[in-house]
């Protein structure tokens, strides 16, 4: 059962690099030992990526050793149980991948730089142990851990009206936390089993629905309304992390508030943790429910995604529109995945579309945690140039004094809204191909998002680097080397991604598919 | 070995009597030394128990007849439960020195007093005789009311005299129902082990229980009874709110549990569901009182309302994950408050002599103070309920318990969560990170001592020790709830 303690190994990594670099005696020093422990955490996902058999189901790399002792009778003990599959892989890798990312993008906080890398590299922690966990106690401490760095990060680095943001944000996410620990407990207390898998295995054979349905009988006038209680409680934990609208109204300001570095570990990473939450967690666990509530659940994809990219339009700050677009483009995900529950008579069709779907879905997740956090950076980039003006009609004619700029933000700016050929486009083909067939108003209506997501991108690409030059913004400096070396594998990655879907696929599917036998 | 906790306790207190008045530091150093060796007693005592008693139940240390007349006997013991408080408490006395290190006045009398509270305690921990479970409760609580009336700070005589007349009544209950115990079980005896074994008439039950649990759990703070404790601890001179919060409140809980509980079972099934609500109520109310209070000292005192309310809902599940959770959360509570009291009291009120949230804003305690603002960010965090500290695991237990016996009362429970971390993050704000332009740095504060870092040092750890490894005290705990102490509890087995 246990191989080599790689998965353990990898999140450790972070955990040691971030007290070294707060026991730096120099910030330069734990600038170095930041990036050198994000580095490295990166050679080991690079590492698992090679040794990772995508032929082979079930769990890789696992690892399992018993960690808290039976509270009681009927309870089981808590094991300490990681593993992955092609799901955790993906997000394992886009986290490793974003870390250093940001943290070059950090590079010139001088304020208490050592706990700014520090935290960057806690905040990793919690994401490695969020995606390879598979017990729910101590994912949970992962899915926490990640929340306290985020917090100071927006509150002590951010911008003017960071601290409203941050405990809007922290506020908003933890009671969401709560809610689904409850409804753990819930689950606990019912099966006495916290461990993901064997909770997917009682809910295949109908035992965890049996089980909440004893508890809940007793005190509660309908069977069901334990089952769905503890439904909407894990629900809500994702809901308000992805975000799913209604439970978005954090983001916009967190995002625009965070430092960049940290936007583009909210954006890229930290909001992948409410996408997989529902696939690993929800969408097995309680395929009933989702089934019963697709409709809804559909409906409320479909206004995140339009009614995003609608709210990015009206912005006249940069930070704020690429906020909302990230919001929109995680719709597309929570689409694919409220799409692909419904039962359809098993035709041999409607599994090939679950199965676009859903590897839509996965890919999604990465291509949008790339491109997302590279407009980020960009948008940094526009601020510290400018000397902290990010407003959409504050510029113009720039693509003239910096075309390389222009140039590289002009294609993630196509990467984002879809251009064929970029890595999105692949991404969004799949999910609407496999949700046309399954829930063709839905998809349908999601279109308008893509239409206005176009739009406003393209406005940005107009407004900034199009049209007469101000003089003010005569002297623009163009991308230094730095910045083009920082930006070279995300922009080689873009290309790579859009053009050979098959490096991701091929990890995607076999999940994918694994996945669809669950319920 | 953990009989010694105790009689060491009151030689170093006798110790301290004898010492010129003059010499503050042999003072401070007799008293640290005692500490320190109680905290050995309960380690080594703890290891000794877990090594010989894998499987749980009372081990007899001392028990010898005392007034034979009254059949009274001195009988001491320890069982999973005990020997996890007894832990605490010694966690808890050796972080309370060293959080006192700087008391100038009457030091010799402070730490005499301090001693002999922190024998008190261990005293009651460690009682298998109610009539001896009494007289150390008693010890317990009149040094508490001197600590708070010399030493103390706001209001302390009236803080002081609400907290010992609380007591006193809550005592003057479990007297009552203790004597009628005695009496109406005929077997001549006050051993608890005795009287266990005894059945009692139900009606009987149903009031006998309801005054001695409800004398016990007054001191625990049971809401609406809980007044006296944010007065009391605002008052009190650090150490001693410190201990008030980490081990005082305890001894209310421990003492509902021991001996109301298991003597009454069938007036516990009665008034189970009742108790349940008034924890849960004090749950909501500690927190959203919490919530909008001004002095620092009283948010975390209506936070230990909460935090106990926890501990009291664990208990009235009745099921073994809920009372393990319960036993947890008083071990849990007990370090993390001490904690947040140590931080507010001794590393911010000391230096600053105000504790007004108005005051302490501009004042960015962060830049001024930055150990005493990282060490209460992870309190808060501990105190919260976050995973990876204590009390997310005793907090688990118990709701996971409350989930099959009281789902509604439960949901209400996860709401005291959230307001829970409401009032935290509101403290962190105000208190700590205010946004000010070095307003602040115009305020010099002295540095934090090496006697403060290794009181937190010492506290954080253990927090987190117990967070991450928490079989190291749930396995002292689960397998004694199955012994034939707690029997009466389960109905038919355990469930």
């Amino acid at each position: 059962m246990n191989s080599f303690p790689l998965l353990s190994i990898l999140t450790l990594i972070p955990l040691l690099g971030g007290g070294a670099a707060l026991l730096s005696p120099t910030a330069k020093l734990a600038r170095r030992i930041g990036l050198a422990a994000s580095l490295l955490a990166l050679g080991v996902a690079a590492l698992l990526w090679a040794a990772f058999d995508p032929g082979q189901t079930g769990w890789q790399f696992a690892e399992s050793l018993p960690w808290v002792p039976s509270p009681g009778n009927g309870y089981q003990g808590i094991e300490y149980h990681l593993g992955i599959d092609g799901l955790g892989l993906l997000l394992v890798g886009l986290s490793a991948l974003l870390v250093p990312f940001a943290m070059l993008a950090s590079w010139k906080i001088e304020q208490n730089a050592k706990l700014y890398f520090a935290l960057i590299l806690f905040l990793e922690t919690g994401l490695f142990g969020t995606f390879t966990a598979l017990n729910f106690f101590h994912w949970f401490i992962y899915w926490e851990l990640g929340l306290i760095p985020a917090y100071f990060l927006i509150k002590m680095w951010g911008g003017p009206r960071r601290t409203r943001a941050a405990n809007q944000f922290f506020i908003y996410t933890l009671a969401g936390s709560v809610a689904m620990l409850l409804g753990f407990l819930a689950i606990f207390a019912a099966t006495g089993v916290f461990d993901f898998e064997k909770l997917a295995e009682l809910a295949r054979n109908g035992e965890l629905q049996d089980k909440l349905a004893k508890l809940g009988g007793a005190f509660f006038h309908s069977k069901e309304t334990l089952t769905w209680l503890v439904f909407a409680g894990v629900f809500l934990g994702f809901a308000v992390k992805a975000p799913l609208m209604p439970f978005h109204t954090w983001l916009p300001s967190a995002y625009a508030e965070a430092p960049t570095g940290t936007a583009m570990l909210l954006t890229g990473a930290m909001s992948k943790m409410g996408v997989y939450g529902f696939l690993r967690i929800l969408l097995p666990l309680f395929p009933a429910q989702m089934r019963a509530m697709q409709t809804p659940l559909l409906i409320l994809a479909v206004v995140t995604i339009v009614f995003s990219a609608a709210a990015a339009l009206a912005q006249r700050d940069l930070k704020r529109m690429v906020a909302y677009s990230s919001i929109n483009h995680v719709g597309y995900c929570l689409l694919g995945i409220f799409a692909v529950v419904q039962l359809s008579g098993d035709a041999a069709g409607s599994a090939t579309d679950k199965a676009a779907a859903l590897n839509g879905v996965m890919l999604q997740m990465f291509n949008h945690g790339l491109t997302a956090s590279a407009l980020f950076y960009f948008v940094g980039l526009i601020e510290e140039r400018s000397g902290g003006l990010r407003g959409l009609d504050d510029f113009g004619g720039l693509c003239k004094a910096a075309p390389v700029f222009c140039g590289l933000m002009g294609i993630t700016l196509f990467a984002s809204l879809g251009l064929p050929g970029l890595n999105g486009f692949v991404s969004e083909f799949l999910i609407f191909k496999g949700t046309l067939p399954l829930a063709g108003w839905a998809a349908a209506i999601s279109t308008l998002g893509l239409l206005i997501t176009a739009i406003f991108l393209l406005t940005i690409l107009q407004r900034v680097f199009n049209g007469p030059l101000q003089n003010r913004w005569a002297g623009w400096k163009d991308l230094t080397k730095g910045e083009k070396l920082t930006l070279a594998p995300v922009i080689a990655l873009i290309f790579v991604l859009g053009i050979c879907p098959q490096i991701l696929i091929s990890v995607a599917n076999p999940a994918a598919l694994a996945m669809l036998k669950l319920f | 070995m953990l009989a010694w906790t105790i009689y060491i306790s009151f030689l170093g207190a006798a110790a301290l009597a004898l010492l010129p008045p003059e010499s503050r530091r042999a003072a401070r150093i007799t008293a640290l030394l005692t500490a320190l060796a109680g905290l050995a007693l309960a380690l080594g005592g703890a290891a000794q128990y877990e090594a010989h008693t894998p499987a749980g139940g009372l081990v007899d240390l001392v028990n010898m007849p005392w007034i034979t007349e009254l059949g009274i006997n001195f009988h001491l013991g320890a069982d999973g439960v005990s020997v996890t408080l007894v832990l605490l408490t010694g966690i808890a006395a050796v972080a309370g020195v060293l959080f006192s290190w700087n008391i100038e006045r009457r030091t010799r009398e402070f730490f005499a007093l301090y001693l002999a509270l922190i024998a008190g305690v261990y005293g009651v921990f460690l009682s298998f005789d109610l009539f001896l479970l009494f007289v150390f409760y008693e010890i317990a609580i009149i040094p508490k009311y001197f600590l708070i009336a010399v030493w103390g700070s706001t209001r302390r005589e009236y803080g002081a005299m609400k907290l010992a007349l609380y007591s006193l009544a809550g005592s003057a209950m479990v007297l009552v129902g203790l004597i009628a115990a005695y009496v109406v079980s005929g077997a001549h005896s006050f051993d608890l082990v005795v009287l266990a074994k005894q059945s009692y008439p139900v009606a009987f039950q149903h009031w006998a229980f309801l005054l001695v649990f409800v004398g016990f759990a007054v001191l625990a703070g049971l809401w609406p009874f809980h007044t006296w404790a944010p007065t009391g601890h605002v008052a009190a001179p650090t150490a001693a709110s410190m201990l008030l919060a980490g081990v005082v409140m305890k001894l209310g809980a421990y003492g509902a549990l021991r001996v109301a509980m298991t003597l009454f079972p069938e007036g516990l099934r009665f008034w189970q569901n009742g108790i349940a609500l008034l924890a849960v109520i004090g749950i909501v109310y500690g927190g959203s009182v919490a919530l909008v209070q001004r002095d620092l000292k009283f948010v975390i005192g209506y936070s230990s309302v909460s935090h106990m309310g926890f501990v009291l809902l664990g208990l009235m599940t009745l099921t073994q994950i809920g009372l393990s959770g319960a036993v947890l959360q008083m071990f849990s509570h007990g370090i993390i408050a001490g904690l947040l009291f140590a931080v507010v009291g001794r590393m911010i009120y000391d230096r600053t002599h105000t504790r007004e949230l108005s005051e302490l804003q501009p004042m960015n305690l962060s830049v001024l103070a930055p150990f005493a603002a990282v060490t209460f960010v992870i309190a808060g965090a501990a105190s919260m309920g976050l995973p990876g500290f204590s009390g997310f695991i005793a907090e688990l237990q118990v709701l996971a318990g409350a989930w099959g016996v009281f789902p509604r009362l439960t949901i209400l429970a996860g709401v005291g969560v959230v307001v829970g971390i409401a009032f935290m993050v509101r403290i962190w704000i105000k208190a700590f990170f205010a946004e000010n332009e070095a307003k602040g740095a115009a305020v010099q504060i002295e540095p934090i001592t090496v006697a403060e870092k290794a009181g937190a040092y010492l506290l954080l750890g253990t927090t987190v020790l117990i967070g991450l490894w928490p079989g190291l005290l749930l396995n002292l705990i689960t397998p004694t709830l199955r012994s034939p102490l707690f029997q009466p509890l389960w109905k038919g087995g355990p469930p």
